[in-house]
């Protein structure tokens, strides 16, 4: 009997990208669905596949556009794997990749796509409303929400303010460091043309001045709310050889929470957690790297606070450090230690719900951002802090196989 | 200490009812009456907030509730500015705070603070519980507010 540890480590790529135009909230002049539709064209496009040779679907927290929808639609000739990741929101964002890395490594499909669709102009708006979307425009609350929507916790600011702001009581770490994420969204994003935020540069003064949110939260140290979609496309490494796009293969995935993550009315033991430190070592392990190995990071910004526990958690620095590390200069792609959130991210390219952070992820190791990173061959994308179950991936360039 | 008067956020918030399955009307029904009701195991003892059928301990089913002075200290706390629902616009920041209850094994609850929102008030700090009727809204209700004890 074999004693080797299960692992999806360079059996599947990512061999495609797309993506929709996007749009600031309620701008998009197509239906949701025709948006997904765009995206998954592109992606295989990108690839070289005909979508009718598509054979499963994968998305992550309410996404409406159905695999079975999108197969008919686009006549694919059979659908074998028709997955939702469950709950997290955003932070299923890499969990459905691994679902369709899992997918396809235990023979249950070849091709499948990974999407996402978002029009919060014509759906729940996630700053005005529980459970990412869902609007708060009942009279009556019952079950968990009761015990939050009276006292006016509504929105995913108010879900996570009090683990950061508990994590910043604990660990000592500054707005200075939040303020440096937001920045170097940002300044990322003046180099991408299709970045909502581009030729819309931020300083200090200006985030400085900013309106909170909620504290810590400053209104650019939340993501943005956007209209549009994505999708990527995972399949064998066998196969990804064969195909026109250089292969982002994967080289670790895991997905998961600590105990309680989830429990009632915050009762989380560990409070102050994004909710990677369990999930991290699996990643790391299958991987085979250590957080020294990896050359870039897109790390989901729902909240800069978020970034900031994830980067800790995943071992790039440790909290009593995060001040002196999280500094504009060491986060930029112009000579930063640790280049993050290198398309503009969630803050300044698009809240694509986390799947444009992969997309950037898989540019990254093609060498085809706008904003690449020299020699890059590993790059980890993180999807959702604080809202768990949260997941994590690591892509890599052909040389880490 | 009963107040009636005043609320710490204006009405018109969505007004919370008891589950359909009556999982948590014990608790809604001693806030009306000016008391704290939590979960405890009656096998092992332990405390669980908020309110699930099972013991997450030892997993029996025999989840009864006890009567808990209001009495707890932040563990965490936020300013909220931002106003997330029409009935809280123009009513400036508000004080949301995550309260431990050192009384029913450290169990954590959501209130908010009452009195200057912009006061700063640090983890640790011990908070009494005021309940709060608003007993002209349909159906009326009871929530259980905090302010912190120096001031008392």
């Amino acid at each position: 009997m074999s004693t080797e540890v299960p692992s999806l480590r360079g059996k599947v790529a990512i061999v495609g990208v797309g993506q929709s135009t996007y749009y600031k909230r309620g701008a998009a002049p197509d239906p949701e669905f025709v948006l997904v539709l765009k995206a998954v064209l592109a992606a295989c496009a990108d690839a070289g596949l005909d979508p009718k040779d598509i054979d499963g679907f994968a998305s992550f927290s309410n996404d409406r556009s159905s695999p079975s929808r999108l197969a008919a639609a686009l006549g694919c000739k059979e659908l074998r794997f028709s997955n939702l990741q469950w709950g997290g929101g955003g932070a299923g964002a890499a969990a459905a990749v691994a679902n369709a890395a899992a997918a396809i490594a235990g023979g249950l499909a070849k091709r499948v796509v990974v999407h996402r669709g978002l029009t919060q102009g014509r759906f729940g708006r996630f700053g005005q409303g529980m459970g990412y979307g869902q609007p708060i425009d009942q009279a009556r609350v019952t079950g968990d929400p009761a015990l939050l929507v009276p006292h006016g916790l509504i929105s995913p600011a108010h879900q996570h303010a009090f683990k950061v702001q508990r994590f910043m009581h604990e660990t000592g770490v500054r707005q200075d460091a939040l303020k440096a994420i937001a920045l170097t969204s940002y300044h990322h994003a003046q180099k991408n043309p299709n970045a909502i935020m581009y030729g819309r540069p931020l300083n200090d003064e200006t985030y400085e001045s900013s309106r909170w949110v909620v504290e810590p939260f400053h209104l650019y140290d939340a993501c943005q709310e956007n209209d549009g979609a994505a999708a990527l496309i995972v399949c064998a490494a066998h196969e990804a050889r064969t195909l026109q796009a250089k292969p982002a293969y994967l080289l670790g995935a895991a997905a998961g929470a600590q105990y309680r993550a989830s429990a009632p009315s915050f009762n989380v033991p560990d409070l102050a957690s994004a909710s990677f430190k369990p999930i991290v070592k699996d990643l790391f392990q299958m991987a085979r790297l250590n957080p020294d190995d990896i050359d870039a990071v897109q790390s989901y910004e729902n909240f800069t606070g978020g970034v900031v526990m994830s980067l800790v958690e995943h071992g790039f620095f440790k909290a009593e450090e995060a001040n002196e590390f999280l500094k504009f200069e060491n986060l930029i792609v112009e000579g930063g230690r640790l280049p993050l959130n290198t398309s503009g991210g969630n803050l300044a390219e698009c809240y694509m719900h986390g799947l444009s952070l992969i997309i950037e992820g898989v540019r990254q190791v093609r060498g085809e951002s706008v904003n690449q990173v020299r020699d890059l061959n590993t790059c980890l994308v993180s999807a959702g802090p604080l809202s768990p179950p949260v997941s994590s991936i690591i892509l890599g360039s052909e040389s880490t196989l | 200490v009963t107040q009636t008067s005043k609320y710490v956020l204006p009405e018109g918030l969505p007004v919370p009812v008891p589950d359909p399955d009556g999982l948590s009307t014990p608790f809604w029904e001693g806030l009306a009456r000016n008391q704290l009701w939590i979960q405890r195991c009656h096998h092992c003892k332990t405390w669980q907030w908020g309110p699930e059928w099972i013991c997450h301990e030892c997993h029996s089913f025999d989840i009864r509730w006890e009567q808990v002075d209001p009495t707890g200290r932040v563990y965490a706390i936020q300013r909220v500015w931002h106003p997330a629902h029409v009935a809280l616009k123009g009513i400036g920041p508000y004080l949301t705070v995550l309260v431990e209850l050192p009384l029913a094994g450290g169990v954590r609850m959501v209130g908010n603070v009452i009195g200057d929102p912009m006061r700063d008030i640090a983890p640790g700090a011990a908070l009494q519980g005021v309940f709060e009727h608003h007993l002209d809204a349909n159906p009326p209700f009871s929530l259980l507010q905090w302010k912190v004890c120096e001031e008392s």
